[in-house]
């Protein structure tokens, strides 16, 4: 913690903002121009070090190559070309498209009806659905996939033994054509709550007045939903789909963990992340590993940049 | 309104009452499911596991005989996964929400030049994707010999941009400027005025930042792969992770399926038990920011 000496605290400095927001006496006239970066310091130092040097770090090995004779030479864009061109990079943003068109839609539908459900008189004890829906948040991805991949296991998965005792056949969710709807199912078992508390904040928010006069209009609560209540959440309801898109061409943790119980399905490149993970500390290649980590955060600036001008036009048409 | 309308409507409230209340309930089922088997598969034998229903008990509870077989396990090493989890998540919590409520209270109550900048990069590195980060992090660190060290999964994770915005959103509508000008006009000292005013009226934030920063610790999976490879220093997602891969790749390891179940059950309690008992502080703390 920065214990400031009173003296450096107070020291009156030159050109220091002579007030907050155009009043307040004596404040701001020293304190105002050194406090600030010192309390900012320690965060920024960190930031700097943890978050910043990596960067520039990575964008420095992106552009080098070790060369068998010749040692580490620069390389241009070279690294780039290579990821670009690699199928594997594709394959894993084909799966991870996929899985968002699939994953998030449901997932942010889901938990937007759930907010307007514990946000009306609607429900009893919300309180303790609030809580109950944000539980699996708190637990570990490695634990959820970890769990989801024994309910889904063919051996003792409790689907599998529920439709023999049925005598139909249970569909193998561990294979290649159902892997994507299981990952869906895990990710989505996770994070609804955790978007639904964002929503549901963001509704506690909406004047209740609005409501009453609303059901003098006549306006069922459903519509009073969907025409009201909902516009006026955009923001969150954007925020939400934003982090979605990070979240999903990241995804790393549950396909890691379903690769011990599916090896055959979820390959090096199944998922960009993986690939890069993979190309780093399987084939050393921190080169084409760094390329392609920046290639990753370039789909989801492009992905995130064309979802927010999707919907500022989908807003002016309103 | 004549009284029979008032019925009718009465009668669709209800309704309406009982789908909103099918529907929440039918989710409450899915969010439990795999909790609840995951229960009721730590009090099971591997035989038991193969040859009765998941999701009910098979009979005898063979819960002790599991924690036993789990904590003996490798020398005993769960328990200090468990205890490294502990030991790195209180770290990071408590560094992340001490860093955070500083930067937060600054971006919060002070104009200085490079502000809404700063701002403006702390939020927008949310967006920076975990490998960009952790594979040249792990370069930095094995160059100075710092892997396989607490220090490797500490240091980064107290950078917690999320961090520093909730404090900033709490902080505005939670500190009054007039008590620190009141402050100011007494003479206290800026760092006087943080520590004695700031943190006491801010500490419901404090409190969640710390709670979320040792939470995404405790569950962090891929930093500690990379970083750490001796077993001792693994966490428990870590930890678990390589069992699972054991107990799935067969070959003899298949006894493992009762250990392994029977850790996560007790790698997730600490964490769920954490948030079911602050949860009056992430409520009110993650609602001021999302309303933003």
């Amino acid at each position: 913690m920065t214990a400031l000496p009173p003296a450096v605290a107070r020291a009156p400095l030159a050109g220091a903002a002579p007030s907050r927001r155009g009043r307040g006496g004596l404040r701001g006239r020293a304190p105002g121009a050194v406090a600030p970066y010192l309390f900012l310091a320690p965060f920024l130092l960190l930031f700097l070090a943890f978050q910043v040097a990596p960067m520039i770090y990575a964008l420095w090995l992106s552009l080098f190559r070790e060369r068998l004779v010749g040692g580490t030479v620069f390389v241009g864009l070279d690294n780039y070309a290579d990821v670009l061109t690699d199928p594997s990079l594709w394959r894993g943003v084909g799966n991870m498209a996929l899985f968002g068109l699939i994953q998030v839609p449901v997932m942010l539908g889901i938990a937007l009806v759930l907010a307007l459900l514990l946000d009306s008189a609607l429900v009893r004890g919300r309180a303790f659905f609030r809580t109950a829906f944000y539980l699996p948040y708190a637990v570990p991805s490695v634990v959820a996939a970890l769990v989801w991949g024994y309910l889904y296991g063919p051996v003792f998965g409790p689907f599998a033994q529920g439709a023999e005792a049925l005598g139909l056949g249970a569909p193998n969710f561990l294979s290649a054509q159902w892997m994507i709807p299981s990952l869906a199912n895990i990710v989505t078992w996770q994070f609804t709550g955790y978007n639904m508390v964002i929503l549901f904040a963001a509704l506690q928010a909406v004047p209740r007045d609005l409501e009453e006069a609303a059901s003098l209009d006549g306006a069922g609560p459903a519509a009073f939903a969907w025409h009201v209540k909902v516009p006026l959440i955009r923001p969150a309801i954007i925020l939400c789909v934003i982090f979605s898109i990070i979240g999903t061409f990241q995804l790393f943790n549950e396909p890691r963990i379903m690769a011990s119980i599916a090896p055959n399905v979820i390959g090096d490149d199944y998922t960009p992340t993986l690939y890069a993970f993979s190309l780093a500390f399987t084939s050393l290649r921190f080169d084409l590993a760094a390329a392609l980590s920046f290639v990753i955060g370039l789909i989801v600036a492009v992905v995130s940049y064309a979802f927010l001008a999707l919907a500022a036009r989908a807003e002016a048409r309103r | 309104m004549t009284a029979g309308a008032r019925r009718g409507a009465g009668a669709s409230f209800r309704r309406s009452r009982t789908l909103a209340m099918a529907a929440v309930l039918l989710f409450l089922l899915y969010t439990l499911l795999p909790l609840w088997y995951l229960l009721v598969s730590a009090t099971k034998t591997n035989q038991q596991l193969f040859s009765s229903f998941g999701l009910w008990f098979g009979g005898d509870l063979n819960l002790w005989e599991n924690l036993a077989a789990l904590f003996a396990r490798d020398d005993g090493i769960f328990l200090r996964w468990m205890l490294n989890s502990a030991l790195y998540s209180v770290l990071a919590g408590v560094g992340a929400a001490a860093v955070a409520t500083m930067a937060g209270y600054a971006l919060s109550k002070f104009r200085f030049r490079g502000r809404d900048a700063t701002f403006a990069v702390i939020i927008g590195s949310v967006m920076v994707p975990n490998t960009v980060l952790v594979i040249p992090l792990f370069l930095l660190f094995a160059g100075v010999g710092l892997t396989d060290t607490w220090a490797a999964v500490v240091l980064p994770s107290t950078v917690f941009p999320l961090g520093v915005y909730l404090m900033k959103v709490y902080i505005d509508g939670a500190v009054p400027d007039e008590l620190l000008d009141a402050a100011r006009m007494d003479g206290a000292s800026e760092a006087s005025i943080f520590l004695t005013v700031v943190l006491r009226l801010a500490s419901p934030g404090i409190v969640t930042v710390l709670l979320l920063g040792a939470t995404s610790t405790w569950n962090n999976y891929f930093l500690p792969l990379v970083m750490l490879t001796r077993g001792e220093a693994l966490p428990v997602t870590v930890g678990l992770a390589q069992w699972f891969d054991l107990a799935s790749a067969g070959s003899g390891g298949q006894a493992l399926f009762s250990i392994v179940i029977t850790g996560a059950l007790v790698g997730v309690l600490p964490v769920v038990a954490l948030f079911l008992a602050l949860q009056r502080f992430w409520q009110g703390g993650l609602a001021s920011g999302a309303v933003k």
